[in-house]
């Protein structure tokens, strides 16, 4: 790879992540981390708060967050499905990964070999990598689904009988759990999930930036893919 | 000329005064408009009283108890005259043979019209308790249950045992013991549950006397609970909850926040996941109830509340992680490994780049 820097080359450009799809990633990040932080003082609040009650709103004002973000991810969450229907190939990648595809499970194959040392040097995309597609879809799709679901369900003990999100979630999630405190704990063990693939994402995004064939970080700033080698890509489509 | 509550109710004392206060009472507690009260008095003059039949099986009794202690003064009289208690175990005073042939009796007699109350569950498990469990008068309780809800008006599950299984269901569940609702060939009657650990005692008169004076069941909720009593949990409707609101909250037993009166969220209230009328009825004629007694909520009245963990945790439980594990040790733990795999995955990655970049350099 190195090598490439000492011949002067063309190094090809795709405008990969359009503008709605790269602001919904980072407002998505961003009403992550402050779902996780308001959601684990939920249910580890901070050391008490000394005086009277009426001096103080601090579990009013963590919930407030929590909810207010919540809505943001769920809103941004089926903007990001419109997007997947009008935007370009690319922001439908996530929602349908080609798992009946032979091609796709080689991808994938190559890429835990690259992760796990044993290929020498890891193909090029661009869209997302094989194996990307299936933590994103896993997690982005269905994670984010289950804590959309869940959440609301919770929300909606709060709102109380007669609110809708009680009709449309609480009033058939929390018997499915068995009761509420299931629910509470699912979520926060999906929580945990969404952490850990978090770390994952970014660990894997800079480790990529560096030592693939192509750009990740500043393609979801900017939109625009670029190659550090002038073959030819290795992606399904 | 059938004997009516109203006149059972004279019989035993109970002066027309007390009568409407309790039917004022009872209408208030059902969440009606005051001229309910009337309707309901009405309906327990001129309506013939509903018989009951108290069954008991896997049960502590603890429904009972708590029944009998309604918290109106006359309340006692009133609820043990108001429904024509033709059969329980507990209270009666007729035994043996005699007490056996009132079962067989009501059922006869008001085929289709009385109301089967079920405290507790019957054991199901046929491998361990040979279908012989909790005997009563020489047949397994399962038998008396079956031939009686197939001839019942409508099934009452009083309490968690009935309604949800409670102790003798919780892990392991030796004996198989099984909720009513669960419980295979009982006919079609429908089935309201009222649980709790024991249920609280107004809202188990309240569901008699609604019943009787609109002659249906009262509204139910997706899980068949009255919604009138269980469509709010404990900590909507909590007296501490503006402690909850402002983050103060009880750390120790022993603390001054104990003692002032702060929330027992961080002791493991299951107020906020607990469906119940506690924090508005209360208990012992309204006098208190366990969060305004100091000790959180242990959620009795949930669906299967001894297996989540401990009272005093507001997490619960996750033993497939190990004993004591909760959400946030699993999580923690996951994110600790992953942290530590990438840490050596990046210093391996590293090495390998600089190992090709010598090669490419030699």
């Amino acid at each position: 790879m190195t090598t490439m820097a000492t011949k002067p080359h063309s190094e090809p450009s795709v405008y990969v992540y359009e503008a709605p799809l790269r602001l919904w990633h980072w407002m998505n990040a961003l009403a992550i981390v402050v779902l996780c932080i308001s959601g684990y003082f939920i249910g580890s609040p901070l050391p008490t708060m000394p005086g009277e009650a009426s001096d103080h709103y601090l579990m009013g004002y963590i919930r407030f967050a929590h909810f207010a973000a919540a809505y943001i991810f769920a809103i941004g969450f089926l903007g990001r499905i419109y997007w997947a229907i009008v935007g370009n190939e690319h922001a439908r990648q996530i929602f349908l990964p080609p798992i009946l595809s032979s091609e796709f499970w080689d991808g994938v194959l190559h890429e835990a070999k690259w992760y796990l040392f044993l290929a020498k040097e890891p193909r090029k995309y661009t869209g997302h990598n094989p194996m990307a597609v299936i933590f994103m879809h896993l997690m982005m799709v269905w994670g984010t689904v289950f804590m959309i679901l869940t959440g609301f369900a919770l929300y909606g003990e709060g709102t109380g009988y007669d609110s809708w999100q009680y009709t449309m979630f609480s009033s058939w999630i929390i018997p499915l759990f068995g009761q509420s405190q299931d629910v509470h704990t699912f979520h926060h063990l999906v929580m945990w999930v969404i952490i850990v693939f978090a770390i994952m994402h970014i660990y894997v995004a800079i480790r990529e930036d560096i030592m693939s064939r192509q750009s990740l970080i500043s393609t979801m700033i900017s939109g625009w893919r670029m190659f550090k080698d002038g073959r030819d890509v290795d992606d399904l489509h | 000329m059938t004997e009516t509550f109203y006149d059972v109710m004279r019989r035993q004392g109970i002066t027309r005064r007390s009568f409407l206060k309790f039917c004022s009472l009872t209408a208030a507690a059902m969440g009606l408009s005051p001229s309910y009260a009337g309707t309901i008095a009405k309906a327990m003059e001129t309506k013939p009283r509903i018989p009951v039949l108290w069954l008991h099986g896997l049960e502590c009794t603890c429904c009972s108890e708590s029944f009998i202690r309604s918290a109106h003064p006359l309340a006692k009289d009133v609820i043990l005259s108001m429904i024509s208690l033709d059969y329980d175990d507990t209270i009666m005073a007729a035994a043996g043979h005699e007490a056996e042939a009132i079962v067989a009796e009501t059922i006869e007699k008001y085929d289709g019209k009385f109301i089967l109350a079920c405290e507790g569950n019957p054991g199901l498990d046929e491998e361990k308790t040979g279908g012989m469990s909790c005997i009563i008068a020489g047949k397994p309780y399962t038998e008396q249950l079956r031939h009686a809800a197939k001839h019942a008006m409508a099934i009452i599950s009083w309490g968690s045992c009935a309604s949800w299984g409670c102790v003798q269901a919780a892990k392991p569940n030796p004996t198989g013991a099984t909720p009513i609702h669960k419980v295979p060939d009982l006919g079609n009657a429908p089935i309201i549950k009222v649980p709790g650990c024991p249920p609280i005692a107004e809202v188990m008169t309240a569901v008699i006397t609604y019943i009787l004076t609109f002659e249906r069941l009262p509204s139910l909720d997706r899980q068949g609970r009255p919604k009138m009593f269980y469509s709010q949990r404990i900590h909507d409707k909590c007296y501490r909850r503006p402690h909850f609101d402002a983050g103060q909250f009880v750390e120790k037993w022993d603390d001054e926040a104990a003692r002032k009166g702060y929330c027992l969220y961080k002791m493991g209230c299951k107020g906020p996941t607990t469906y119940n009328a506690c924090s508005t009825i209360r208990w012992n004629g309204g006098l208190s109830f366990p969060i305004q007694a100091g000790h959180p909520c242990i959620g009795c009245s949930e669906d299967g509340f001894w297996d989540k963990g401990s009272f005093y945790d507001r997490l619960s439980g996750i033993h497939q992680f190990g004993i004591e594990s909760n959400a946030d040790d699993v999580g923690i733990g996951a994110a600790a490994v992953i942290g530590g795999a990438i840490a050596a995955h990046t210093a391996v990655s590293a090495l390998k780049r600089t190992q090709q970049k010598g090669d490419q350099e030699s």
